[in-house]
């Protein structure tokens, strides 16, 4: 798909959402790649914190849920700590999760775990993904 | 006035040697921790959302308990826990409109203004017994032990509630280490996450986390990887058995809690550990290496 890129945000209303959310304005970023960099989540499911910064900034929602996969973010704070211009990438990616959380949409299936995994699982596990992840 | 201790959800139960073993230690070292009578649980993760407060309510709720309890300080163990309180406990002290918000919501419990400190087992160990104390109670020096330890992300951030001083480059956990006579080996994924809960969501990250800390730990040649978060364990001790299945040849590394180290160091015996919780690698360690009496 081709981009158009315009000097005004394409969707202020993304950027607004995010805000209200966050309090984080994603349209700080430099596109340095730092926070990708750093990423754990980033080698095995292509998860780039950057890509998502660019897409926010251009308020591109669904490019952004199907290319950068925000859902699985660890919110381990490894791009927050060390982002150049002070964004806290954490929150921004909290606040996208919550856009879909807010519709009503699971980003996990608790119906799909395996039994044997919530045997073996610490409760915390849990815990921490169903607060995260579930509408 | 004495210290509260908050457990949190797993340390009753699949944790349970994480709590035996430093419960152990600490009466070992002279320190009642009363346990909070009433806890509930923290919510494991801290909530990034600055429109709804009300993931904070459970953290903030035991920090009251800590009060009720007529003390002023709290000891965790697991680093989620200690991560979801130290951070409630910032929020509600700073931002006074949020603080305000939180205590008109709970009517039944007495407003709080974030005066609980909340220390993690390692900062106590540091800061209230001392590495000296620690060192003259040693009773097995883990002599010739290569202990790789592991903190993954939330002992040091965000840096407001980093452990260290040095976030990026803590010395704790080696001063930890050294106290009990065994050696430091330092590499260079000791604070990469281990996918953390995303082992439900995307499994393939946390084994591939995993895979990278487990290469760099054994790469530097640690015997064993001291942890401190039970999810941690779960992502970098259990998962090693599917690392295994996909590829033989992948790295492995024994896992202990820090606390069951500071226990055998301390000449505890075998029943503090609960090692029947722990991956069969640690119980090889551990007659290998004859620092204690081990069943089989």
């Amino acid at each position: 798909m081709t981009i158009r890129i315009t000097r005004k945000p394409s969707n202020s209303i993304l950027v607004e959402k995010i805000r209200e959310i966050s309090g984080e304005n994603p349209t700080i970023c430099m596109q340095c790649g730092t926070c990708s960099a750093v990423c754990p989540t980033n080698d095995a499911t292509g998860m780039t914190p950057r890509v998502a910064m660019q897409l926010a900034m251009l308020g591109l929602e669904e490019e952004l849920a199907r290319k950068t996969k925000p859902e699985t973010c660890a919110a381990c704070q490894a791009c927050m700590v060390r982002c150049p211009r002070g964004l806290d990438v954490t929150k921004v990616m909290e606040a996208l999760r919550l856009i879909a959380l807010r519709d009503n949409i699971n980003l996990i299936t608790p119906e799909d775990i395996p039994a044997e995994d919530i045997q073996e699982m610490p409760a915390m596990a849990l815990v921490a993904a169903f607060r995260k992840l579930t509408a | 006035m004495g210290i509260s201790y908050y457990p949190g959800c797993t340390l009753k139960l699949k944790a349970k040697n994480l709590e035996d073993s430093a419960m152990a230690a600490a009466a070992a070292l002279d320190a009642e921790m009363q346990e909070l009578p009433r806890w509930n649980c923290c919510g494991a993760v801290f909530s990034l959302a600055d429109d709804n407060l009300l993931m904070h309510v459970a953290p903030v709720r035991d920090l009251i308990r800590v009060k009720e309890q007529g003390n002023d300080k709290v000891v965790t163990l697991c680093s989620m826990c200690y991560n979801t309180l130290a951070r409630a406990n910032n929020l509600v002290r700073e931002d006074e409109e949020k603080r305000d918000t939180i205590n008109r919501f709970m009517d039944e419990e007495p407003d709080y203004t974030g005066d609980v400190e909340v220390v993690h087992f390692l900062t106590w160990l540091r800061d209230d017994v001392g590495w000296d104390k620690v060192k003259a109670a040693v009773k097995k020096p883990l002599d010739g032990l290569k202990v790789a330890p592991y903190y993954g992300c939330t002992l040091t951030r965000p840096y407001d509630v980093a452990i260290d001083d040095q976030p990026e480059n803590p010395a704790i956990m080696r001063e930890f280490i050294e106290a009990l006579g065994a050696e430091c080996v330092e590499y260079t994924e000791q604070q990469t996450c281990c996918g953390s809960y995303q082992v439900l969501a995307s499994p393939e990250t946390a084994l591939h986390d995993a895979n990278k800390i487990l290469g760099s730990a054994q790469g530097a040649g640690a015997d064993v990887l001291a942890l401190s978060c039970p999810l941690c364990e779960y992502n970098v001790g259990a998962q090693q058995r599917k690392l295994q299945e996909n590829d033989p040849e992948s790295p492995k590394v024994p896992t202990l809690y820090f606390t069951q180290l500071l226990a055998i160091a301390l000449g505890l015996d075998e029943d503090a550990l609960n090692l029947d919780l722990n991956q069969d690698a640690a119980r090889e360690l551990l007659k290998n290496k004859n620092y204690m009496a081990v069943s089989p």
